[in-house]
């Protein structure tokens, strides 16, 4: 088990070490749906619900292939867990909140191959974290990505209604920004101890 | 399945993924991998041959089950097959040289959500022979391996001065270090976009010209 205090893995996760702006997870949904602001926000929320609930699932498959010594098949049950797990929350979405549902559209199958899930679940394990420091770890990204996508969001409304050369239009601003937004958070490094 | 597949073998299968539609600068596919690992030329070469090799085998193992996977489950199928040539190269690497595994720490087991691979998997291993969804696998793999490398080599001449290890420019260079670190992957990779952006946009007036003056 890992020695590191609740509060600190969280402010880890959201700021100094953040999923999309220090370790580059998750960038496919960050550059694709950062367009609007009424997108990225259901798109942050439900991409930190697979985080949670894949965090839970690989934390107990994890501990099932341990017992039985078959590490080595650890990436394949994650992967099959986290495709079953969005497909669930895709079912139970379409079921209480059809509203939700038609929103998000194609952006929810989509996050199962969004790295940042599968490297939120390997890193817990890399790190041999508990069940409760798994969930604090995994609530901590999914903040993170919130506000990657939420800042990034906003900076690209802001741009819409100004002036910028041809050649930038497309996807290089978008990545410039990115590179402006990681530097800012680089200022957080070294948080927490 | 139909026999209308076109069977012949081209320059532009393989020319597809090296150029005209290349994974990282047209396509933005894959992005996780090109930004994180590219701090170095040598971690970008290992990342963009291990890459190449997952899809060239997920590609012909793909295409030679084309007719027996059912429609319904094929995603699932086809991510339960990269993942195993997936863990097929972490352990490899891990047994060849353990300072490139710690280098690249988890981005080798996130091959498996690279999205460029899955892409190629449906869009056309599942639809083509072998031999030719193995050419355009190997384009395709070439083509991430150029822009990774074209990304690594610029960020660790600027980041630490050297290349593939070999210091450059003697003590006195001042490393820009911040190219080394997350935000540089970004702002190198946009400048390469700019770049190529300008070309076809000068590209695009030179043919222009001509005609509008006739």
């Amino acid at each position: 088990m890992a020695e590191e205090t609740l509060s600190f893995i969280f402010l880890n996760a959201v700021l100094a070490n953040n999923f999309v702006l220090a370790l580059f997870l998750g960038l496919c949904p960050f550059l694709g749906v950062s367009g609007k602001l009424n997108t990225a926000l259901p798109m942050g929320l439900a991409t930190m619900f697979v985080m949670l609930v894949s965090s839970v699932c690989a934390y107990l498959i994890n501990m099932v292939l341990v017992s039985f010594e078959i590490e080595f098949l650890r990436l394949i049950a994650y992967i099959a867990v986290i495709a079953s797990a969005v497909q669930l929350v895709e079912m139970t979405l379409k079921k209480f909140s059809p509203g939700l549902f038609r929103s998000l559209g194609i952006f929810l199958p989509l996050i199962t191959t969004n790295c940042a899930i599968l490297g939120l679940a390997l890193f817990q394990t890399f790190k041999e974290y508990d069940f409760l420091q798994s969930l604090v770890y995994a609530l901590g990204a999914g903040t993170g990505f919130i506000l990657a996508i939420l800042l990034m969001a906003g900076l690209r409304e802001k741009l819409e209604l100004s002036t910028m050369p041809t050649i930038t239009q497309g996807a290089a601003v978008s990545l410039m920004l990115g590179g402006l937004l990681s530097l800012s958070f680089m200022g957080f490094a070294g948080l927490g101890g | 399945m139909t026999k209308r597949e076109n069977d012949t073998i081209t320059w532009e299968t393989f020319n597809e993924g090296l150029w005209r539609e290349n994974p990282v600068f047209v396509m933005l596919l894959g992005m996780c991998p090109v930004l994180a690992v590219t701090n170095s030329a040598i971690n970008a070469l290992a990342m963009g041959l291990a890459t190449t090799f997952v899809l060239l085998a997920s590609g012909t193992l793909i295409s030679l089950l084309r007719r027996s996977i059912p429609k319904q489950v094929r995603i699932a199928t086809y991510i339960v097959i990269i993942a195993t040539f997936v863990t097929i190269v972490d352990y490899t690497i891990q047994a060849i040289s353990l300072d490139l595994y710690n280098a690249l720490g988890a981005f080798i087991q996130l091959i498996v959500v690279n999205c460029m691979i899955l892409g190629r998997a449906e869009a056309y291993a599942s639809r083509n022979r072998p031999l030719k969804a193995v050419t355009n696998a190997l384009g395709m793999g070439i083509g991430f391996t150029f822009a990774l490398l074209c990304l690594g080599v610029v960020r660790e001449i600027l980041g630490a001065g050297s290349l593939f290890g070999f210091d450059l420019f003697g003590p006195r260079f001042e490393p820009w270090v911040v190219m080394v670190l997350p935000p540089g992957g970004f702002l190198v990779l946009g400048a390469w976009l700019l770049l190529f952006e300008w070309l076809k946009q000068r590209k695009a007036r030179t043919e222009l010209e001509p005609a509008a003056e006739t």
